[in-house]
């Protein structure tokens, strides 16, 4: 395939998000400014002026009509994505990390990290309807978790707010009161920071990413832990397809670890593993440095990467992918076929 | 026509030096030859140069789609959004986003020590050209060989790579063949045509896994390419061939590593790798089948 290269950003990729229908890429960077791209040519359609620092994640309503993006300058921004309006701006105590939109688009959960004497928390913010409704006030308040927050989600019908981050473990919270509901297993959890963490589409089970060089797979209500996947290099971003048993790792070194090895041009790869099988399908080389963001599109036939080179890489799969894994499947079925007949 | 005309009133004398396009007239019409079932669309379009003569530039493209969008009523109204924030000042020369020029697999695991599989779909003949051993083709923007030369690069805007290793399938470029030295580097004499390859001539340790470093700059010594190899491996013996005249490095070396993985290892990363300002030739002392 032949991936089309978009450079919008000067500095590294954080974060990528298709919206529901699957045409419209919204890419973030630590660069400020946010960027909306048509995902079928990559064609840049504008750009989100108005905050002040890294911009770590966004989402994007199901109508696609609006757009919340979290950045280091401690405010989270309401945008209209049709024109690139900011419409509203919350404000924190410490820089704003992740940030999600509920079923319904009515609540959103963002995080923010220890900073100064602040603890991280986890805030749970009504999105009004009418944007001059709209106000800065949290319905809910989450605190007591140590290490930096990378990710909040939206667990089945808004009941629950799953979290990971730099203590390596996954809790599951009750969105109304704010209990600790689950706690993921120290033992066969991950050991490291969980960089990382993506849904399935139907929001069954969730994979996350983490330095320790693996990604996991888990159940969302249960947190039972499913599947693992192990590959060399810290996972910076993981994604799961929405409609084949694939997921996705990207990672690298970071650029500071980086001394005589690895610069080779276009190197980093996005690793592609079966769900259920746990073994390596392929990869897909091209970015320069590190794997930041990874997304499949909605409609499974296409996926971008962002990588720390401030590159976006958008893939239109072509036969190739979809008969490997059927290949991979059909060879292990008969493998497993003759132990049963011997 | 009325145009054409009215110009032919218009006195010689006083049209200005560039005004070429006041004669566009005589040039026959621009032809557009659609896609046809490859997708080759041609656009055959005639103007006159800067001496005045009439010149017919052919621009062949191959028009490739690029997925099938079905695109939801929405999203074809979003289609139609206008441009906004910094994609305001965008023109058609700002070239933000662009299709790949190579082309990238899925590329399959392999075993570790196994080589990597060819890209069955390289049918660049250039690319081909290199693989057969006649010429090595290196990007010193992007560190890639075999492809294009630096000035093809198509990331040429990257800040280029101050260290880039390239990695070649270990068995499948052979030594170059001795009819191309990279940029008139020395050939030995155990390179160059019909030379006596028996390996005899070299009395050293190791000499299985010695390692010929070709194309080193003028201030490289020993203790260099000793930091530069050892992450391979353990490294028995180092030599820069200095000029006793000049002072000055002759421009090869060689390096003995204690295992053979390592030095094969250092030959696959470090063969077109930038060090110092020149791009580094790295194989086997005296040729080895695999």
């Amino acid at each position: 395939m032949r991936p089309i290269l978009m450079k919008g950003h000067e500095r590294p990729l954080t974060f990528l998000r298709y919206n529901r229908d699957g045409d419209l890429l919204f890419s973030c960077a630590k660069d400020h400014t946010p960027t909306v791209w048509y995902a079928d040519n990559g064609d840049r359609l504008g750009t989100y002026r108005g905050h002040n620092g890294a911009v770590w994640t966004c989402d994007v309503s199901r109508d696609s009509a609006r757009l919340i993006t979290a950045s280091a300058d401690q405010t989270a921004k309401l945008w209209e994505v049709s024109t690139g309006k900011e419409l509203f701006s919350f404000r924190f105590d410490a820089p704003a990390r992740s940030v999600e939109f509920a079923i319904g688009d009515a609540l959103a959960v963002i995080t923010t990290d220890n900073f100064m004497d602040h603890v991280p928390t986890v805030q749970v913010k009504h999105i009004a309807e009418d944007i001059d409704d709209q106000t800065d006030e949290s319905a809910l308040v989450i605190t007591g978790i140590k290490g930096r927050i990378n990710r909040a989600v939206w667990g089945p019908l808004n009941r629950t707010i799953i979290t990971a981050g730099e203590d390596a473990t996954i809790r599951i919270w009750d969105s109304e009161t704010g209990q600790l509901l689950k706690e993921s297993d120290k033992e066969s959890g991950h050991q490291k920071t969980i960089s990382s963490l993506s849904k399935s589409s139907d929001w069954s089970h969730f994979i996350t990413g983490s330095l320790d060089k693996s990604a996991k797979l888990w159940d969302t209500r249960t947190l039972t832990l499913i599947k693992t996947y192990v590959t060399e290099r810290p996972v910076n971003a993981v994604d799961i397809s929405p409609t084949h048993d694939t997921v996705v790792l990207g990672g690298g070194q970071d650029a500071m670890n980086v001394t005589m090895t690895d610069r080779r041009a276009g190197k980093f790869e996005a690793k592609f593993y079966h769900k259920i099988l746990q073994e390596e399908i392929g990869g897909v080389k091209g970015h320069f440095g590190p794997i930041n963001a990874l997304a499949f599109n909605p409609d499974g036939q296409s996926f971008s990467s962002g990588g720390e080179d401030g590159y976006v890489r958008l893939h239109h799969f072509d036969s190739d992918y979809f008969n490997i894994k059927m290949l991979f499947e059909t060879q292990l079925v008969q493998f497993l076929g003759s132990y049963v007949a011997g | 026509m009325a145009a054409a005309a009215a110009q032919q009133k218009i006195r010689w004398g006083e049209l200005e030096e560039d005004d070429g396009g006041d004669l566009d007239f005589l040039l026959p019409p621009s032809v557009v030859v659609g896609p046809d079932e490859n997708g080759i669309k041609k656009v055959i379009v005639y103007k006159f140069d800067d001496d005045g003569n009439k010149v017919r530039v052919t621009t062949t493209t191959r028009v490739r789609k690029l997925a099938r969008a079905r695109l939801s009523r929405s999203a074809i109204e979003r289609r139609q959004w206008p441009k906004f924030g910094d994609a305001l000042k965008e023109d058609a020369g700002s070239r933000l986003t662009m299709v790949s020029t190579e082309e990238i697999l899925l590329e399959r695991p392999r075993a570790p020590g196994s080589k990597a599989e060819e890209p069955a779909a390289s049918g660049d003949p250039l690319a081909m050209a290199s693989k057969g051993g006649a010429v090595l083709m290196v990007c010193r923007t992007c560190g890639k060989k075999g492809d294009h030369w630096t000035s093809k690069c198509p990331y040429k805007d990257l800040a280029p790579p101050t260290e880039t290793f390239t990695d070649r399938p270990p068995t499948s470029d052979g030594p170059p063949a001795p009819g191309g030295p990279v940029k008139g580097a020395y050939v030995p004499p155990t390179m160059r045509g019909g030379a006596d390859r028996t390996g005899d001539s070299m009395r050293r340790r190791n000499d299985e896994n010695s390692v010929r470093v070709t194309n080193l700059s003028e201030d490289t010594r020993e203790p260099d390419l000793l930091e530069l190899f050892r992450s391979f491996g353990p490294v028995s013996r180092v030599y820069v061939a200095v000029d006793q005249k000049t002072g000055l490095s002759r421009g090869f070396g060689f390096v003995n590593f204690v295992h053979r993985e390592d030095a094969e290892k250092a030959i696959s990363k470090l063969n077109g790798y930038g060090y110092d300002n020149l791009i580094l030739r790295v194989e086997w002392a005296t040729p080895r089948p695999n």
